[in-house]
């Protein structure tokens, strides 16, 4: 299945390996910074109706 | 007919943006994996380049990305500047990190494809050093934002170094054709037939530059979701803090 890269095996999985890797970690941080900050303000914001109740 | 305007306003875009997502990133999944594995698999070596112009499936898209990042954060700062819409404000904030990754992804990948075919990693080419020169303006641009702590000043003053830098972004696309030296080659796709790759190496390479522009899209939306919700959150408890 795999191909035959020859003597540029090196350069071509590399190059796979850094790009795939630099995406994912992109891709994660941005997912989870998204759900911290969306949590962090649902909790500004239920505090602030509490505080405004009292 | 529905203004494009009423995008400003952060909670419309949030419900939109919500919605068209999961669409957006499946697409751009898919089309990143059927072109990679189209591409990586399925595709013979180059008669000069051997294997090492299957890395065109992440270098060209990449670099592609990277310039119409800047591109697009330009615009953005353009209409903050002009209309005062912090929604693009803070598009073009959320679209900085993307780019910036673009612009390594295509530097790291550029060098490693250089290296065998040119027998060298790095040269001071046109093309290479207003890239190098790109990326920096992408490091300077999300510092000057964390670095300034009034929201709306750091909007001003990145717009600001956005359209210097773009001078760069269009340097970067067309080095090659204002120098006409150096070691890098011209486009690898254009309109012109005549100076496309051939067809068995443009079709999945096409599929890979759909996957990256959906994958940046998609980064974007969520990116700038959060920077809207991180944006009312210090605003709230900056209220809280007064009492």
């Amino acid at each position: 299945m795999m191909p035959e890269l020859g003597k540029y095996a090196e350069a071509v999985l590399s190059s796979y390996a850094v790009s795939i890797m630099l995406i994912v970690v992109l891709v994660i941080a941005s997912v989870t910074r998204a759900r911290r900050v969306k949590r962090e303000l649902e909790s500004v914001e239920k505090r602030g109706r509490e505080n405004a109740e009292v | 007919m529905a203004s494009i305007w009423q995008y400003a306003n952060p909670r419309k875009f949030i419900e939109t943006t919500d919605r068209i997502l999961p669409w957006v990133a499946g697409s751009s999944l898919m089309a990143l994996v059927v072109g990679l594995v189209w591409g990586f698999f399925f595709t013979p070596d180059d008669y000069r380049q051997g294997s090492t112009v299957k890395i065109i499936y992440l270098h060209v898209p990449s670099a592609l990305m990277a310039i119409n990042g800047w591109i697009m954060m330009l615009v953005a700062s353009l209409i903050w500047i002009v209309r005062r819409h912090h929604v693009s404000a803070l598009a073009a904030r959320a679209a900085a990190p993307v780019g910036a990754t673009m612009t390594v992804i295509a530097l790291v990948t550029g060098a490693i494809w250089g290296q065998p075919m040119w027998g060298t990693w790095w040269a001071w080419d046109p093309r290479l050093t207003s890239f190098l020169i790109l990326f920096l303006f992408y490091l300077g641009y999300m510092a000057l934002w964390a670095a300034i702590e009034n929201d709306d000043t750091a909007a001003d003053l990145t717009s600001v170094l956005c359209l210097v830098g773009s001078v760069f972004a269009v340097l970067s696309r067309y080095a090659v054709n204002f120098w006409n030296q150096g070691l890098h080659q011209g486009a690898s796709l254009s309109l012109d037939k005549e100076e496309n790759v051939a067809d068995v190496f443009y079709h999945p390479l096409l599929l890979c530059i759909a996957g990256f522009v959906l994958l940046f899209v998609a980064l974007v939306f969520l990116r700038t979701q959060t920077e809207i919700r991180a944006r009312r959150m210090r605003a709230l408890l900056a209220r809280e803090r007064l009492g």
